[in-house]
């Protein structure tokens, strides 16, 4: 799924809601060695080759990739919570199992992700304390609840189909174990937006309290998922950075109007009505324009203000200290299968 | 037909557990120990309510009139659903569900095994049972006016089938939580004393496995099949270092409709939605 | 047990977390197994039920390889030059792949 960690620092770096970000690390003056070593690294990156585990790295290059990585994979196990929610009460058996494999998905697509960032030199462990500690961000559009039923299709067309419009220009990204996880990732991930919308034409054609239940689902995400992208480039100083390291390879703004652009024909197809009295097609720029994202609520809630932030991280704790027993037991079990080996080894 | 109806029946009942179970243990989507176990759990239960949408099918085609799975899942009342009673308890030891206690993956992975170790029993029969239909195909062989044969030549060619696929999932259902007993069993001071008290609360549940009528025309060796279950429960509580508990106690009548107070709350949860909107399409 | 022989394999203290495996998939008969990514297990066993749950779940595979990934060695990046690591480097640069026992504190 998304992450903002462009343009959302950690909570130990300097916040201040709109100030604008330092870059991660500090630029100093290279040795001969790490000269050399910098220039083998900005040919590779400007002939478009991947940058792999073993290869010589900036320093701001590692940090930045091992924090959006893992923004990423914390953002997909985050990300399960919400639709998560629906799962023992999907109206029928097909919804229930198709749901099942969607946020199955999304552990798998965090579990990939956590594996690119470990090959950067952080680990599971770490990772996941930097989450449950609050200083690691995720996705902030996880902040908000799943209602009704009809938001579990919402999130699917909505929420997946922003995130499949940012992860697609990942696989082309410089860092080789990141692009491959994005790869499997994007493959796995078109079942997701079309299962969703899928399910809201369903709901669509359905009743009259189906309809509107998707219309509120809808009034209620639509802003939600435009700030998805980001705020507008014009506050988005590392952007820069990223592309020129082969990170970030498309805009928040160009990102943002290719989404608005692709869905408002969706939603004509649903029969929905998007909650923005400015939003139209403009024929000289041929785009939608749209309205005024609230970017204070976007602020507030990724600073922590929004409506189920302290539910989503004393979850994730939850599960992991309850189960710190479990993966004790796999240890400990394996410790002493080891001994037994050495032991009979010691035998022969 | 009296055999097609103890023959549905039956099917009804291995749906009813399938589901039950797959709704507990997707239970732990987004919750599990670790990652990868979250991904193995969602695994089970996907298997389960597969199984579990396959037999009601089925069963829904016997009764016809407008039958389906959903019908079947959504719209039946407690004491029509013939599931195993172990199947319906939460993950936790025992207590009242009103109390809501912390699940506990012992519970969970004691339960699959001791299922799952009866499950391969049951779909392995079935998949080579002599008494059920080889195909589909052997309707040519029954006279067309006779409408309760075809069905019942239907409905145990598809059973057999089913059972077949189904009996590769639950093989693999019983070694991943054959896995994890072990581990649990022999692993720290803590977890032999959850995992050994999962079973002592779990095993007088599964007298329920051997009380249950089935119909005669499957020519089920219950005996056989409970000899094999004795040795695969004796033979991995011994390699985890566990007392195999006594099954006696309580016996339970989940197959019979008559359930725990959990089932209650499990089908409130699972059907209130779609009950909510009677004859909406999802 | 004799504490002496250093090449003895198992370690001196439990670990503190799952340690890494790296995952290798064969397709198709006939194909060779190809790396698909990591996952955590405490022993072959686990990695290899988990691998199965994981990284076959859209029938992938016939066939799964796992090895710890503290046991691959790999061959330094074709650069040449005075300044890189030595022949047969780790995969990973992060201190965690290398075990230390809790008596020798922070490290």
């Amino acid at each position: 799924m998304y992450t903002q960690s462009f343009n959302v620092p950690d909570t130990t770096e300097p916040t201040g809601a709109k100030a604008p970000l330092s870059l991660v690390g500090v630029v100093s003056p290279l040795s001969e060695q790490d000269a050399a070593a910098q220039t083998r690294f900005d040919t590779k990156l400007n002939a478009d080759q991947k940058i792999e585990p073993q290869d010589w790295m900036p320093e701001a290059y590692r940090k930045t990739l091992v924090r959006q990585i893992s923004q990423h994979a914390h953002s997909e196990i985050v990300g399960m919570l919400p639709e998560g929610n629906w799962i023992s009460r999907a109206p029928s058996l097909k919804r229930k199992a198709i749901l099942i494999a969607k946020v199955q998905d999304e552990g798998g697509h965090g579990l990939y992700l956590y594996s690119a960032a470990e090959t950067l030199g952080t680990s599971r462990d770490q990772m996941l304390a930097d989450l449950h500690s609050g200083k690691a961000k995720y996705s902030s559009i996880f902040n908000y609840p799943t209602l009704t039923w009809a938001d579990v299709g919402v999130i699917g067309w909505l929420v997946d189909g922003a995130a499949i419009m940012n992860q697609i220009p990942l696989c082309r990204c410089s860092y080789g174990p990141y692009a491959r996880a994005m790869i499997r990732v994007c493959k796995e991930e078109s079942f997701h937006q079309r299962q969703g919308y899928e399910s809201l034409l369903t709901l669509m054609r359905g009743t009259a309290e189906q309809q509107a239940m998707v219309q509120d689902a809808v009034n209620r995400w639509w802003w939600k998922c435009l700030a998805m992208f980001g705020p507008p480039d014009s506050d988005s100083p590392n952007s820069v950075q990223g592309m020129r390291w082969g990170i970030k390879r498309i805009s928040n703004d160009d990102l943002r109007q290719k989404f608005v652009d692709a869905t408002v024909p969706q939603a004509e197809v649903l029969g929905v009505r998007l909650p923005d009295p400015d939003l139209k097609w403009n024929e000289a720029r041929q785009h939608y324009d749209f309205g005024a994202i609230d970017w204070d609520e976007f602020w507030a809630t990724v600073n922590g203000n929004g409506p189920c932030n302290k539910e989503r991280l004393a979850t994730r704790v939850k599960a992991h200290q309850e189960g710190q027993w479990v993966r004790e037991a796999a240890l400990a079990y394996a410790h002493k299968q080891a001994q037994k080996n050495s032991l009979k080894q010691e035998a022969a | 037909m009296k055999e097609l109806e103890a023959l549905s029946d039956f099917t009804l009942h291995l749906a009813d557990s399938a589901l039950i179970l797959g709704q507990r243990n997707a239970e732990w989507c987004g919750h599990g120990p670790i990652l990868e176990e979250d991904l193995a759990m969602a695994n089970n239960s996907l298997d389960l309510i597969g199984q579990a949408r396959l037999l009601y099918q089925q069963v829904a085609e016997v009764r016809g009139n407008h039958c389906s799975e959903d019908q079947l899942a959504y719209f039946r009342d407690e004491s029509a659903f013939k599931n195993f009673t172990l199947l319906e308890l939460p993950h936790s030891t025992a207590l009242a569900p009103s109390a809501k206690g912390q699940r506990d993956y012992a519970v969970t992975v004691a339960r699959n095994f001791l299922y799952s170790a009866y499950m391969v029993g049951i779909w392995s029969s079935l998949a080579s049972s002599p008494s059920l239909a080889a195909f589909a195909g052997a309707v040519h062989e029954v006279p067309l006016q006779n409408a309760k044969a075809l069905q019942w030549a239907n409905l145990s060619a598809n059973l057999k089938a089913v059972a077949a696929k189904s009996y590769k999932e639950t093989e693999y259902h019983l070694r991943h939580s054959s896995d994890w007993v072990i581990r649990m069993g022999d692993g720290s001071a803590e977890s032999h004393q959850r995992i050994q008290q999962a079973f002592h609360h779990l095993m007088p549940y599964t007298q329920e496995f051997w009380t249950q009528q089935h119909p005669a025309a499957l020519q089920l060796d219950m005996p056989s099949i409970k000899a094999q279950w004795d040795v695969t429960v004796s033979d991995v509580l011994s390699e985890a270092t566990l007392v195999v508990p006594s099954a006696q106690g309580f016996l339970p009548t989940g197959t019979r409709g008559v359930h725990s107070e959990h089932m209650g709350f499990l089908l409130s949860e699972m059907q209130g939605l779609a009950r909510a909107h009677p004859g909406a399409v999802w | 047990m004799s504490q002496a022989d250093p090449k003895a394999t198992p370690p001196a203290t439990p670990l503190k977390e799952w340690p890494l495996w790296e995952v290798f998939v064969r397709s198709k008969q006939g194909l060779e197994h190809k790396h698909c990514g990591s996952l955590h297990a405490a022993d072959a066993g686990q990695a290899l039920n988990m691998a199965r749950d994981v990284y076959t779940r859209r029938q992938e595979g016939v066939s799964i390889w796992v090895v710890p990934s503290a046991a691959i060695s790999a061959s330094a990046p074709d650069e040449k030059g005075l300044f890189f690591e030595p022949a047969a480097d780790k995969i990973y640069r992060h201190p965690t792949f290398y075990e230390i026992p809790d008596q020798v504190g922070h490290m």
